[in-house]
């Protein structure tokens, strides 16, 4: 069921344009780098002043910039129409009438959101290599530690951090779902996910609150930045996913029961 | 087919309530197997509710209701897929075409065999009109053909209870009649089909058995001869003395005297037609003409939930 789902969903125009506007953000770095030089070391976002000494990077940094913000955001979109979405078509009540089972719909909605989380990390890190590799060196990669490795080691690195990237999305991911199964407006449920991310990061960022820091889902967001150590230090990558499986756990949980018990009016 | 004998719909003492209304107010719905169910009511009486709660789109207040004989909601999974439905409009996809909205619901839950899929789609399109528009998008569709894919959606399997409210809403006329005459064939076939309308006409033409709701409370159901002698007939009489006419029928102890041009109506109350005859005759009244009208649904209806034009609610 999720497949057919998942194909319905990547079938979309408006999920071909989050994904398309994702993998020009790598284009459109390796362009500027390439045309501008580059800045000097230390300069921008992270690994920017690396990207002209080794294609790799170009992905890494892409990853950098649209970490934050670009991916999010287009997690939210996709996320928090999943179920509002279908509720404002009215799609929703001929789903449940199906009888599709609301639990199995829910599932089939989440496993499709997770596949585009990893899908739109992923592309960001495959254009960014393709997009490397086409205006920049594809030897040995000097790790930040100082280390060299391997072209096909580092190129091993970003796909893995495509991943961590991907998968550090599922936290946002299942709370915009469970957001989504709250309301039959698709744009509420997008606005209230991307807030969420907003008063995360505001928070990371006052130290007063230091102590709700490790729970905070955003906090090891740039954990992935780590496999481009050597070796690499997993710990942060580690709490990271634990804490976005947690965030699944309860979310999952409370979106389970909305679904389950909701009238459907649409 | 599995369940002709019993009821392909039942509910006892239904009840939706939100906040303080009560949108359905205990009803008992006993929709024989095998009937064409009109289920009538004016706006806001509580119909679209009732189907809600039916197929499980919605949790009841109060009360229990089975379909097919399942008991729901916790037999839903066997029950529904044997219940075709077209609920408060279609609604689909925009950006897929009709035949991909179909088959992309059709896989999206149990009974719905991939490797007939194709042939059950053409086949439920034919049987609406919508072959030639297969291919286009759900949005360059108009209100009719959405509605006619609706259908087409809900008789993409076979079923045993069709759930349609209002499914020639949006329709032309030959659309109109081409649903009546499905909604016939199906019923020909051994479906139930359970037809939520405020279209008396249609629904005179084609159930056998009609409910009517009215702010939230079934007022009565049965056959529709039995709705149509919940109402008193009516008589019409053509004088050539209307003033003399009026007068010996308000002796015979008939009610509701009026004049309508040359006729004069009455509401008859037990008197036989003939007995009004004789005494109109007998009394010096020559009578050209003069009719027993049985009440029509419209009649019956209005008797029923009142005159108003306003929504219930």
């Amino acid at each position: 069921m999720w497949l057919v789902e998942a194909r319905t969903t990547f079938a979309r125009a408006r999920v071909r344009a989050l994904l398309l506007v994702l993998s020009a953000v790598p284009v459109f770095i390796a362009l500027v780098v390439f045309l501008s030089g580059g800045p000097a070391a230390g300069e921008g976002p992270s690994f920017l002043d690396r990207v002209l000494h080794n294609g790799v990077f170009t992905a890494l940094a892409a990853l950098t910039v649209t970490m934050p913000f670009f991916i999010p955001l287009s997690v939210a979109v996709v996320a928090g129409d999943s179920i509002a979405g279908e509720a404002s078509l009215g799609t929703l009540r001929y789903l449940v009438a199906r009888p599709a089972g609301r639990a199995r719909l829910l599932w089939a909605k989440a496993v499709t959101v997770a596949l585009f989380c990893l899908v739109a990390a992923i592309s960001v890190v495959v254009v960014g290599l393709i997009a490397g590799v086409a205006f920049f060196s594809h030897g040995q990669v000097v790790t930040l530690s100082g280390t060299t490795v391997s072209f096909m080691d580092g190129v091993g690195r970003s796909l893995l951090a495509g991943l961590v990237v991907g998968a550090s999305m599922f936290g946002l991911a299942s709370l915009g779902v469970f957001v989504s199964t709250m309301t039959d407006v698709p744009m509420a449920a997008m606005a209230v996910t991307i807030g969420a991310v907003v008063v995360s990061a505001i928070l990371d960022s006052i130290s007063q609150v230091s102590f709700m820091h490790p729970w905070l889902l955003t906090n090891y967001w740039t954990a992935f930045a780590d496999l481009a150590r050597d070796p690499v230090p997993w710990h942060n990558i580690w709490k990271d996913l634990v804490l976005q499986a947690g965030y699944c756990a309860v979310f999952g949980a409370a979106a389970w029961a909305r679904i389950t018990t909701r009238d459907v009016l649409t | 087919m599995a369940s002709t004998d019993g009821l392909a719909v039942e509910t006892h003492g239904l009840a939706k309530h939100f906040g303080t209304l009560a949108a359905v107010d205990g009803i008992d719905l006993a929709v024989p197997a095998g009937s064409t169910y009109g289920f009538l009511g004016p706006n806001g009486s509580g119909k679209t509710t009732t189907i809600r709660v039916l197929l499980g789109l919605v949790n009841p207040t109060a009360g229990s209701w089975s379909l097919l004989g399942q008991g729901m909601p916790h037999r839903a999974m066997d029950a529904l897929p044997r219940v075709g439905a077209l609920v408060e409009g279609p609604a689909f996809y925009p950006w897929l075409s009709g035949h991909d909205n179909l088959a992309r619901l059709d896989a999206l839950g149990p009974d719905g065999r991939s490797a007939t899929r194709e042939a059950r789609i053409a086949g439920a399109l034919a049987r609406v009109g919508l072959t030639a528009a297969a291919k286009r998008k759900y949005k360059a569709y108009s209100l009719g053909m959405r509605q006619r894919l609706g259908l087409a959606w809900a008789l993409l399997r076979p079923r045993q209870l069709l759930v349609l409210d209002e499914p020639t809403n949006g329709m032309d006329p030959q659309g109109t009649r081409e649903i009546r005459h499905l909604v016939r064939q199906l019923a020909e076939d051994g479906t139930t089909v359970f037809l939520s309308s405020h279209l008396l006409s249609e629904v005179e033409q084609v159930c056998t058995h009609v409910g009517v709701m009215h702010r939230g409370k079934l007022l009565m159901q049965g056959t529709l001869d039995e709705l149509r002698a919940s109402s008193v007939p009516r008589l019409r009489v053509q004088p050539d003395d209307p003033a003399k006419a009026v007068e010996v029928l308000s002796t015979l102890g008939l009610s509701d005297i009026g004049r309508q041009g040359p006729d004069v109506v009455a509401s008859m109350g037990n008197v036989a037609p003939e007995e009004c005859c004789r005494r109109l005759v007998e009394a010096g009244v020559g009578v050209r003409m003069l009719v027993s009208e049985k009440a029509s649904l419209e009649d019956a209806f209005v008797a029923l939930t009142g005159e108003g034009f306003d929504v219930a609610r």
